[in-house]
């Protein structure tokens, strides 16, 4: 498994039974693939869609059902569609269970960098604003370092933030650290994977809970 | 009285001034005023500030007046599929405000409910939060934003009836009722009309009170922006 598909499989496991759930545009939308058939979810689209199916065959495709990611989709039984302000009506007033998003950068207060590059061209934030700021709890899955080796696990982010202590939970490639009010907490590590990797790769200061120190 | 329905879309159009705000509906390429955007690039009109939450592509949808240049402003959420806008907005002559997408639904439904700003809690301590008035309201802290009026709406539905109530098909719905809502003048293009009647009251998703005039839109392309499919396994 490369690292991309290790943080998908652990990324899924926070999908619980009965949750409605956004997943955010590129790696994110590879876990709807993944959910267990017995775990039953509702998938929500921010372009008004709750209840995202598979994608269609080729002569089910409409043009008019497609995903935020503009992606051609199915609605599954029981789906409703809504306009855009009632969109963001469940999502900022708390009614998703859980939103993942990807991430360039997460902070050790739980900040999340994830839109803009200054000197590159910004494309927008689209509604990744709203969803860490209303969902229930924001899961963040990235790589734990950049392809130039540096942590993307800051003291504090370098990039524009798209929230300011709004990450839950943070998934990497290596580890899963909680975003607490004592500050970060490294919960879990990926096999294989040792507290010395982790302290290495990672630039910002983290407690560790005792069940990984035992482990 | 002068029915709502127009022959063409170059009359429904036609007194679009040089300048105007217009908020035009659609997500991506799914639900946009196809047929109203090309009669406007037909008319040329310029300086356009464009209240959508996409700029189209290079060479559809809104993208065809960027490439025309009749856009001096727009607001939106994400422009990122569009490499005539990234040019133009390097040389400076387009103005963006990027706004939340919650926030810009928010601001037209706002804009349109008569309600001239409000707080939330999307964009604290970001970018996007200066220079803006923040309060702390029961220990959270909010930022105000303004409502959006445009002098004209320019909305696709599916079907409409000959008053104006409107219905919306999957997806496509997306910004189009909100808009509806926000345009002094709201122009609705439709793939059918239907009688007066003939729509289920309890089925109309943007009343007819919202909306001034409908053109029948024929031939719709309906761009597909990924088109994305399962392969039958054999």
């Amino acid at each position: 498994m490369n690292a991309r598909q290790r943080i998908v499989q652990r990324a899924v496991k926070e999908i619980k039974d009965g949750m409605n759930v956004n997943l955010g545009i590129g790696m994110p939308t590879l876990l709807a693939n993944e959910i267990p058939s017995n775990i039953n979810v509702l998938l929500q689209s921010e372009n008004g869609l709750l209840g995202i199916g598979p994608y269609p065959s080729e002569t089910e495709v409409d043009a008019d059902l497609i995903n935020a990611g503009k992606e051609t989709v199915t609605v599954v039984p029981g789906g409703s569609f809504f306009n855009s302000a009632d969109s963001f009506a469940m999502i900022r007033g708390g009614h998703i269970d859980l939103a993942i998003l990807g991430g360039m950068e997460v902070s050790e207060s739980g900040d999340l960098a994830n839109w803009m590059i200054p000197g590159k061209m910004v494309k927008g934030m689209g509604g990744a604003m709203d969803l860490v700021a209303g969902a229930k709890r924001v899961v963040v899955i990235m790589e734990h370092v950049s392809k130039h080796g540096e942590s993307k696990i800051k003291k504090s982010c370098t990039l524009p933030l798209t929230g300011k202590g709004v990450v839950h939970r943070l998934i990497t490639d290596l580890a899963v650290f909680d975003f607490t009010e004592e500050g970060m907490r490294l919960v879990e590590l990926a096999d294989g994977v040792t507290i010395e990797e982790v302290t290495k790769k990672t630039e910002a200061s983290f407690i560790i809970e005792s069940s990984v120190l035992l482990n | 009285m002068k029915g709502k329905v127009w022959d063409t879309f170059d009359e429904a159009i036609s007194d679009i001034q040089d300048g105007a705000t217009l908020i035009v509906g659609g997500f991506g390429l799914c639900g946009i005023p196809e047929k109203s955007i090309e009669a406007l690039k037909n008319k040329g009109t310029k300086n356009l500030n464009i209240v959508s939450n996409n700029c189209g592509v290079d060479d559809w949808g809104l993208g065809l007046l960027l490439a025309n240049k009749q856009i001096k402003k727009i607001v939106a959420s994400y422009v990122g599929e569009n490499k005539i806008f990234e040019q133009q907005f390097l040389n400076g002559e387009i103005e963006v405000e990027l706004t939340p997408q919650g926030t810009l639904a928010e601001r037209i439904r706002a804009g349109g409910a008569g309600i001239p700003a409000f707080y939330t809690p999307t964009g604290v301590g970001t970018p996007i939060a200066e220079g803006k008035e923040t309060r702390f309201l029961d220990g959270k802290e909010y930022l105000l934003e303004k409502a959006i009026v445009g002098d004209f709406a320019l909305v696709k539905a599916w079907k409409a009836d000959k008053l104006g109530n409107l219905v919306f098909r999957k997806t496509s719905r997306n910004f189009n009722p909100i808009a509806a809502t926000a345009g002094k003048i709201t122009i609705a293009e439709v793939e059918e009309i239907v009688e007066v009647g003939e729509l289920n009251p309890d089925e109309i998703h943007t009343p007819s009170i919202y909306v001034q005039r409908v053109v029948l839109g024929k031939n719709y392309e309906k761009r597909i922006e990924r088109l994305t499919v399962v392969s039958k396994e054999g």
